[in-house]
Formats: C-alpha cells, sequence, structure tokens
C-alpha cells in the first residue's frame, strides 16, 4: 500500500500545483503548512496520517476541508493547534493564538454556562472584573446572556456548542480551528449556527479552518473548499467560492458547489476500492 | 447605502430571535418542582415503613418462641428494648459513648481522608510510584481490618492510637483509589480542550483534573468512612480502654452482664449513627452527580 501510495499521488500533487496558481494569494498568510507529513508508529506497521501536504489559508479566510475518512484532517488540526507534532515539514501560524472547537462540545460539566468561558479568560491571568465583563459581552454575541448561570447538560446540543464557540473566542485567537463542530446537531440548529459562525468570524476576522464531512456545508460556508486524499491524507482539489453576498444553504450555486466536491470525493473514493472487486457492483 | 444597512440589521434580528425560539422549544418547559410537604413527605415514609418492619419482626422473633425455653428470660419485645433505649438515653452513659465513638470515628476518619489524598495524588501524578504501589493499595483493600488489630496490639499497646491505625489502614487504600480512578478517568476531550486554552501544570489540576475526578473522589471517601466505621466497632471491642466508656466497651459489657436488651439498645445507636453519615455521603454524592448532569431528577 505505502509502495503503491507515492506513484498515484505523485499526479494529485501536480493538480494541487495548478490550483495554488488560482489560490487566493492576496492576503497575508496566517497559518503556512509546508510538506508536512505525520507517520504514526515505525516500521512496516506505520501509518501515513498526512503525507506531504502543503496548505496556505490567508488570514481572515474561511477554508473548508473536506475529505472521506482517514483523510488526516483531525490530525492536521491537532498539528496547527500544536497539540501534536509533525514528522517532517513545518506548520507556522505566525505566533497567531489558535483555539480549538471539536464535534463535542467539551465544556467543563461542574462548571455554569459563564464560568466554563471566564476559565478560558482565567487560563490567560485576565483580571476578575474583566472576565465578568467581558464573558458577559461573548455571551451577548452567541446569543446566550440569558443562561449564563445554566450548567451544560441543561441545555441543547447547539446551545452547548454555542457556549464552546464563546469559549474559542474567549481565548482571542486570530485563528479558530473547527473539527466538525456542528456535526452531531440537526439540519435546522445547524443552518442558524452557520449563520452565526459566518457574521462572528466577519465581525472579528477570524481566520477559520473548518473540517466537515458535510459538502454542503462546506459549499455554504467556505471562502475556499479544499478536498483532501485519504491514507495518506493531501490536497488533491481547491474550490474558490467568489464572494457574492450572503448564501443559503439551499441556493442553486452551494448545490451546484456542493455535487462537484462530491463528484471530486467519489472519484477519491474509487481509488482505494480493494483489488479484485472492480465491476462486481455492475455484476450483480 | 443606508436601505442595505437597515436590511442587514433585520436580518440579523431575524437570525436572533429564531435562535432565540429554537432555544426555547429545546429546552421545553421546565417542571415544576412540586410542593415542599409532597416531597418531604415522599422522602419520609419508606424510612417509617422500614422501622416499622424492623420492629414487626423483632415482635414476630419475641412471639414466636424460636429461641427456645433456655435463652426465654433473657429476650424482650420492642416495647421493652424502646423503654431499656429510653432510660439508657437518659440516664446511663450511652451519652458519654457516643461521645467518645463519635469522636474517634471523626478523628480517625479524617486522617485517613488526608493520608488517603496525599497518596493517591501521588501515585497519580507519579508513574513509577503508580506501576509499583497501585496493586499493594488494592491488595490493602483486599485485607479484613479485624486482622490489622495484633499487629496494631502489639505496636501500640491497648490504646486509641492502635484503633486509629486501623481504622486508617482500612480507609485510606479506598480514598487514594477513588483519587487516583478519578484522575485516570478524566475525559481526553476535556484534557486538549483545557491545554488549547492554555491551562497547565498546576492550573491544569487545580481547574480541570480535580474537579473532573471528583465524582470518584466523593465515592472512594463514601466507601472510605464504610471501612472507617466497621474498624472502629471491632476496635472497640477488641481495644478495651480502661475509663474511656465507648459504644464498644458498653456492648461489651452487656455480653459479660449477659443484657440482650441493653446490647439491641446499643446496637440500634450504632445502626443510627451508620444510617445518618451513609445519608450524608449519599446526599453530597447526589449534589455532585446532579450539577454535572450526571443523575436525572427522576433517578
Amino acid at each position: 500500500m505505502a509502495g503503491t501510495a507515492n506513484g498515484s499521488l505523485s499526479a494529485d500533487q501536480a493538480v494541487h500545483a495548478v490550483r495554488a496558481v488560482t489560490g487566493p494569494q492576496d492576503r497575508a498568510a496566517a497559518v503556512t503548512l509546508a510538506e508536512v507529513s505525520k507517520v504514526y508508529g515505525r516500521g512496516p506497521g506505520a501509518v501515513h496520517a498526512v503525507d506531504r501536504l502543503s496548505l496556505t489559508v490567508g488570514t481572515g479566510e474561511f477554508v473548508c476541508l473536506v475529505g472521506a475518512s482517514g483523510c488526516g484532517k483531525s490530525t492536521l488540526l491537532s498539528m496547527v493547534a500544536g497539540l501534536d507534532l509533525p514528522t517532517a515539514g513545518t506548520v507556522d501560524t505566525g505566533g497567531r493564538r489558535v483555539a480549538i472547537m471539536f464535534q463535542e462540545p467539551a465544556l467543563f460539566p461542574w462548571l455554569t454556562v459563564q464560568k466554563n468561558v471566564e476559565l478560558a479568560l482565567r487560563a490567560r491571568k485576565v483580571a476578575a472584573a474583566e472576565r465578568r465583563s467581558r464573558t458577559a459581552g461573548l455571551l451577548g454575541a452567541v446569543h446566550l446572556a440569558d443562561f449564563a448561570a445554566k450548567r451544560p447538560h441543561e441545555l441543547s446540543g447547539g446551545m452547548r456548542q454555542r457556549v464552546a464557540l464563546a469559549r474559542a473566542l474567549a481565548q482571542d485567537a486570530d485563528v479558530l480551528l473547527m473539527d466538525e463542530p456542528f456535526g452531531a446537531l440537526d439540519a435546522m440548529t445547524r443552518d442558524l449556527l452557520h449563520d452565526e459562525l459566518e457574521r462572528i468570524a466577519a465581525e472579528r476576522g477570524l481566520t477559520v479552518l473548518f473540517v466537515t464531512h458535510n459538502v454542503r456545508e462546506a459549499a455554504r460556508l467556505g471562502d475556499r473548499v479544499v478536498v483532501l486524499s485519504s491514507r495518506p491524507g493531501r490536497v488533491i482539489e481547491e474550490y474558490l467560492v467568489p464572494r457574492t453576498g450572503p448564501r443559503r444553504i439551499d441556493s442553486v450555486a452551494v448545490a451546484e458547489l456542493a455535487s462537484k466536491v462530491t463528484d471530486r470525493l467519489r472519484a477519491e473514493m474509487r481509488r482505494h476500492e480493494p483489488p479484485g472487486q472492480s465491476g462486481r457492483g455492475a455484476a450483480s | 447605502m443606508t436601505v442595505g444597512t437597515s436590511k442587514r440589521a433585520a436580518g440579523l434580528d431575524a437570525g436572533a430571535s429564531a435562535i432565540a425560539g429554537l432555544d426555547s422549544l429545546e429546552l421545553g418547559q421546565a417542571r415544576s418542582p412540586g410542593r415542599l410537604a409532597r416531597r418531604s413527605w415522599g422522602a419520609v415514609w419508606p424510612k417509617l415503613l422500614a422501622v416499622a418492619i424492623v420492629l414487626a419482626a423483632w415482635e414476630l422473633f419475641y412471639l414466636s418462641n424460636f429461641h427456645g425455653d433456655t435463652a426465654d428470660h433473657l429476650i424482650t419485645g420492642p416495647a421493652a428494648g424502646i423503654a431499656n433505649l429510653w432510660d439508657q438515653l437518659t440516664a446511663g452513659q450511652l451519652w458519654q459513648a457516643i461521645g467518645t465513638t463519635v469522636q474517634t470515628a471523626v478523628t480517625g476518619y479524617l486522617l485517613a481522608v488526608v493520608i488517603g489524598s496525599v497518596i493517591g495524588a501521588l501515585v497519580s501524578r507519579i508513574p513509577p510510584l503508580r506501576a509499583a504501589t497501585g496493586s499493594i493499595i488494592s491488595g490493602l483493600q483486599t485485607m479484613p481490618s479485624i486482622a490489622w488489630f495484633p499487629f496494631a496490639i502489639i505496636l501500640f499497646g491497648e490504646s486509641q492510637s492502635a484503633i486509629l491505625f486501623v481504622m486508617v489502614l482500612g480507609a485510606a487504600p479506598s480514598i487514594a483509589n477513588g483519587l487516583i480512578s478519578g484522575v485516570d478517568y478524566t475525559p481526553p476531550l476535556l484534557l486538549r480542550a483545557g491545554r488549547t486554552m492554555g491551562l497547565s501544570g498546576v492550573a491544569l489540576y487545580r481547574y480541570l483534573i480535580l474537579p473532573a475526578s471528583l465524582p470518584a473522589y466523593v465515592a472512594g471517601m463514601k466507601q472510605g468512612w464504610a471501612f472507617a466505621w466497621r474498624s472502629l466497632m471491632a476496635g472497640e471491642l477488641l481495644v478495651l480502654i480502661i475509663g474511656h466508656p465507648s459504644l464498644g466497651v458498653l456492648l461489651d459489657t452487656a455480653q459479660n452482664d449477659q443484657d440482650l436488651t441493653s446490647a439491641i439498645s446499643i446496637m440500634i445507636v450504632i445502626l443510627a449513627i451508620g444510617i445518618v453519615v451513609d445519608m450524608i455521603f449519599s446526599k453530597a454524592d447526589a449534589q455532585v452527580r446532579r450539577r454535572r448532569g450526571l443523575l436525572t431528577d427522576a433517578a
């Protein structure tokens, strides 16, 4: 497997090179990944989660990463967040503060909503009075001012994820990493949170790196949609989305882009079909 | 231009109120907790029923003559038993004995909490120590505390120290184990969240790991109390300290006097203290869990 991967990937790399020229190079880079590889384990059993992946995210850009299972999306975010080190290559965030949000809200169940957000400020040694006023502002921004005294288990999934967003914002990050943050939510809640996230990211000029399995979500949110290959993860395609005003998940433009991305992902999945099984579907 | 911004503001308001509406729909109707009188009656009647069942069983045992004629004159019914308990509470040394026993219980238990917590904290933080002592701590828990008494009495003599020593040996491992398992089962996702927030070192322990391990720690303390209380009762029966009337001493005296009624009275007192303390721990445990959403009100 590892032997054949190199041969087939050189073609992908060519696609990436072509796309990179048309990429948004007008903004200063906030996150630069240069030839980043991540290998877990050693010897023949080693898993190449990410292989010589290069990606530049401009300041204030909203980049969505999509890929099938095994494309190393979560590994990638961990490396950008500094929770994990690359085996080779460099990850450069230019000293920017990075916050991360997960699929689960990961709130502290023993603290109230207010205290959960405050803890992020306390971790950076913000004084008590300022902590309170800033927390009030952040909870207002995610429309949860009335729920400051509640505990996480008393809230709905969407509300918890908004608390997590407020907590991430409390870290004063320039770069927000999101690992399928709305994956566990129902479609209606997700739509509303897309609007919220878009508004907040724009207001604060955040650079967002957003990982998702949901192609429509990526087409709805991203300034750029980046498609990753699987095992090992690499950039195989990028789609620029022109900013022409507010987008809706059910708009024609979003649907068109989503189907293009889906086609590209399916092509990638077919590449991973085990040998000797081709045509089985057609025969039956 | 002004049209554009006001349109945008209207869109924002519409989004915000949609969110507020969805929030209130998802949270549903808050259930009223019910009248206080009704709730307290709900808590009290099972206990009254339990007392009634015990008294009825006692009366049946007394009336059944199951014990045969030899011990006949020794057995009394619940009415005489309760009268005896009343006499002891109003006239005898019982209150003094309760005072002595409770004082020893508190001292021994607090010692165990301090020692158990320090050991638990050290072992959970230092992996080699943990590899070496983990099985020792679990092994100590399986040792019946009464088996420690000969050792303790040889070491400390027939003294309060011997009793405290055995109490600590009985309770500290449970408390240490509770803390260790709490630290072990801190959810990795919360640790990742904490680290990206910038928590590390002492702050990570203070704000994340210790609060996260509280439920297991409280459970360990509850189990530790049960061990400490048993060790104490065994100790007071085995280690008789002169001029120091404890519940164990009174129980021993009742045995020597063949005074079954007094023995039952003292057992009732021992049972009552155990139940009250257990209730306090259960309450604390439930409180910790409820605050974290680990316990629903229905449970």
